[in-house]
């Protein structure tokens, strides 16, 4: 079963790769025998690293949401992000450090995706994450005041409804 | 026409943000500012050059049909959206890790839990 869609993920990351190559459907029938042979070898080779414990992210639903939250609350956050920081590169003023979140993420996969997405969102970059419990350590270029005080860090002025997306994509 | 002056402002736009990367580069006092600006900013205005090339790439396949290699050309475009999108921020973060365990120091931080972890 892993290796069946491992090899049909990359036969279709070929065909995409290929489009407009010849007369059979959109493709030459050289690269359709090509993609299958390229396609089992992959899935052979990874099949245990490309999928984890378990096939949830084989769920359409989960694709879907993945693209709104894409095309929705990320791209917005990226474009804050983005002004943001020209601002800073236009004034020069930093308030900078390295703080700890607690993301209460569990699996791999969503504490990768926060990770990378608190890195393109404003003012913050994943540093290191912890192996045990999933913590986050994020450099923040322009750290609030008042965030400062209480010991355990909020997570929301940080990740805003990040990590509510992501429990529902990958979680 | 129309469709010219869209992806001009994209151009412009993606242009912009790339400069702004690199004064950021310059201006910035130490390593992990500098990764600040190294990965928004050039994410966010590579991002605008593909949807300019996007746009073009698609108008031209419109007028031409399937079959013109513009059609091809907006595919790949595409693929390297999603290509930098999940590389920049990879590739940032494993230099940040890697620049910390070094020893390399925030400059002017007024915060550091990972230091203090490390110290414990």
């Amino acid at each position: 079963m892993r290796f069946i869609v491992t090899s049909f993920i990359a036969f279709l990351a070929y065909l995409l790769l290929t489009t407009a190559s010849g007369k059979v459907a959109l493709w030459s029938s050289t690269e359709i025998i090509i993609g299958i042979v390229f396609a089992l070898i992959t899935g052979a080779l990874f099949r245990n690293r490309f999928i984890g414990k378990n096939f949830r992210m084989l769920n359409p639903k989960r694709w879907f949401l993945l693209i709104v939250y894409l095309c929705g609350p990320f791209l917005w956050a990226l474009a804050k992000a983005n002004i943001e920081v020209v601002c800073l590169v236009i004034t020069g003023k930093i308030n900078p450090g390295i703080l700890k979140i607690s993301t209460g993420l569990e699996n791999d996969l969503s504490i990768t995706m926060l990770a990378n997405s608190i890195t393109l969102t404003p003012g913050t970059l994943s540093v290191e994450v912890s192996e045990e419990n999933g913590d986050l350590y994020v450099h923040w270029i322009n750290i609030k005041e008042e965030f400062l005080e209480k010991m355990p860090r909020d997570c929301k002025s940080v990740c805003g409804n990040f990590p509510d997306w992501i429990r529902r994509i990958a979680g | 026409m129309a469709i010219d002056i869209i992806t001009y402002v994209f151009i412009a736009g993606g242009c912009f943000f790339n400069l702004m990367a690199v004064i950021g580069l310059h201006r910035f006092p130490d390593f992990y500012t500098r990764l600040h600006a190294g990965t928004k900013c050039t994410t966010f205005g590579s991002i605008l050059l593909i949807i300019a090339v996007l746009i073009q790439s698609i108008s031209i396949w419109v007028v031409e049909g399937g079959s013109s290699p513009q059609s091809i050309l907006s595919l790949h475009a595409f693929i390297a959206l999603i290509a930098i999108l999940v590389t920049n921020p990879t590739g940032a973060h494993a230099i940040a890790r890697a620049g910390h365990r070094s020893g390399v120091k925030p400059v002017k931080a007024i915060v550091d839990d990972l230091e203090k972890e490390d110290n414990a």
